[in-house]
């Protein structure tokens, strides 16, 4: 087995800047107001993953989990400690990222999997498939602006779970989509999981962590708070006070429940 | 496709390093993407489309000419005063372009560059692919104008004509790159965009002639400083491939451009490159909180 993520003392310290224009820092300083204020949004976390492992990441709103997934996958840059990742990243973060109103779904469809790092084969190859997921059927060649919210989130969806990786990060993804759509993202993950990539989960729906991952993270206010056996982490967070019942629906309520 | 035993061939890297402008180059596919999404948004529900990007420098050529050139009767003393300022537009044109849509290229893409770690450097880039096609449809009614009005140009002409347009590339893409960086900290720079415009109209011998200034400051660092300035160096290499053939040696009114064009374009060209590989360092530096300030 190999190393797929190191992250060493990471910390990632947020300006919150209350100015935008030259004319009102000016005013500001005028005033005698604050310019602008830091905080640590993640705060010397440290961890190891190995190749084919998933894990769930899990916390309170705005303890960082997010932060941490842009760090992983490189659209941040830490301010102390170190990132290092092997092999390809994709993954639900981007979801519909740069999904342009004024083009058609097929449009998006390249332009999004080229963004992600597919090639023209790559796409061509896997058209069928992402068209088949998404559901989007004869709305394809239709402008993304003309989309309901969900569809252009499935579209999103399709391509990311399509993309070739090593790892897959995966961000509350389940905040949109109706139910079926759930379900099929759910099932999607778990064969990203057993092609044996890394699956980093991020999700509140203590049923779909326990089912999908083998190793919890909880952050923390920043810090990581706990990492160990996903039932040790929900009991952790407290989060399985509601979830003691094993009824038929359960699966459903899961899913329902990652918002 | 189950492989539990997978491992990737790649070491371990860090995922934020993404390498600088010459990496963008490889990524040529994904620019190509770009380049057709920015054209195909900027003319969609537009029926004449393309044709938009003409009328623009088509209405400023024919106000300049018509109130520089009739009123104040520039043209009087002056061989083809309009392919003269014609062949200036279309390169200033080529500038403006690149400098202020690159400008705005990373906060227009803020959301792709929130959530994916891409060479930033591709959004200036792609901008700067735009207006170069938007340039290519005016080079041909610029050939057009210059073949009718007869054109003999020597193979120093063209050498001078393409050394002008690599300079103002150059230097507009690293305006564009420092520019954009800039723009997510401050919304202001790309307001200073619009007074740089202003400048870049008049700091170039294009709606008035080279002979004015040389009668001005002929002989003095004036006319150094003024020749300086890429734009202006630009301009007149593209007026000794354009405008300087067509008015030929025994016309009543000569062509006057500057002497040592070509090495002075040389020196000029090496100097913006210099800016470049600075706007790129300094690119990079800003880039790391990018996704943060947006
Ligand atoms: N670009 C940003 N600038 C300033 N503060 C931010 C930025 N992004 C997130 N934050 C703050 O950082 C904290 C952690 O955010 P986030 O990682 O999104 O939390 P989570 O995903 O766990 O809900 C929050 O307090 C949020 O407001
Ligand atoms: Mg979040």
């Amino acid at each position: 087995m190999a190393t797929s993520i190191v992250v060493e003392n990471v910390s990632k310290r947020f300006t919150m800047q209350y100015t935008r224009t030259i004319k009102q820092m000016s005013i500001a300083v005028l005033r005698g107001e604050q310019l602008k204020d830091t905080f640590l949004a993640v705060d010397d976390v440290s961890f190891k993953v190995e190749q084919g492992e998933s894990i769930g990441l899990m916390g309170l709103n705005g303890s960082g989990k997010s932060t941490l997934l842009k760090l992983i996958s490189g659209v941040m840059t830490p301010d102390s400690g170190n990132v290092l990742t092997r092999g390809r990243i994709a993954g639900l973060i981007a979801a519909g990222a740069g999904f342009h109103q004024q083009l058609t779904g097929r449009e998006n469809l390249y332009l999004n999997a080229a963004i992600l790092g597919m090639s023209e084969a790559e796409t061509k190859r896997k058209l069928d498939q992402i068209v088949d997921f998404a559901d989007i059927g004869k709305f394809l060649d239709t402008p993304v602006g003309h989309y309901s919210s969900g569809m252009g989130a499935r579209l999103g969806f399709a391509i990311a779970a399509h993309a070739e990786s090593d790892i897959f990060l995966a961000d509350e993804v389940l905040a949109v989509g109706d139910r079926p759509f759930k379900r099929k993202c759910i099932a999607r993950m778990n064969e990203i999981k057993k092609e044996g990539r890394t699956l980093f989960y991020v999700s509140h729906a203590p049923g779909s962590v326990r089912k999908m991952c083998d190793r919890a993270l909880v952050l923390v206010d920043g810090r990581l708070g706990f990492d160990g056996p996903v039932d040790e982490g929900i009991h952790f967070l407290k989060y399985d006070d509601s979830d003691d019942d094993d009824g038929p629906d359960q699966d459903d309520d899961d899913l329902g429940a990652d918002i | 496709m189950a492989d539990p035993d997978r491992v990737p061939e790649e070491p371990l890297v860090s995922p934020s390093d993404r390498g600088g402008l010459h990496h963008v180059f490889r990524e040529r596919y994904l620019l190509r993407l770009l380049v057709r999404k920015e054209l195909k948004a900027r003319y969609q529900g537009s029926v004449l489309g393309l044709f938009w990007s003409y009328v623009n420098p088509a209405v400023r050529f024919l106000a300049y000419y018509l109130v520089i050139g009739l009123i104040f009767q520039m043209d009087r003393n002056m061989t083809n005063f309009p392919v003269h300022i014609f062949a200036g537009m279309v390169l200033t044109h080529y500038f403006t372009e690149t400098f202020s849509s690159g400008t705005r290229s990373i906060i227009r893409n803020k959301r792709i560059i929130q959530k994916l770690p891409l060479p930033r450097e591709l959004f200036p880039v792609s901008s700067m692919l735009v207006s170069l096609y938007h340039t290519f449809p005016q080079m041909v009614i610029l050939l057009g104008a210059v073949l009718v009005v007869g054109w003999d140009p020597s193979w120093l002409n063209l050498f001078q004509g393409l050394l002008g347009f690599t300079i103002i590339g150059v230097f507009g893409m690293a305006l564009a790159l420092l520019f954009s960086a800039a723009n997510v900290f401050f919304r202001d720079f790309q307001n200073i965009v619009g007074v740089f415009m202003i400048f870049v109209t008049w700091s170039a011998p294009m709606i008035y002639p080279y002979d004015r200034i040389q009668g001005l400051f002929g002989g003095t660092w004036a006319e150094q400083v003024y020749l300086a300035n890429p734009i202006a160096t630009s301009v007149i290499l593209f007026q000794d491939l354009f405008w300087v053939p067509t008015v030929g040696p025994d016309a009543p009114y000569p062509a006057v451009v500057p002497d040592h064009m070509v090495e002075r374009g040389l020196v000029v060209l090496a100097v913006c490159l210099l800016v470049l590989a600075i706007a790129q360092r300094v690119f990079t530096r800003l880039e790391g909180k990018f996704a943060e300030r947006l």
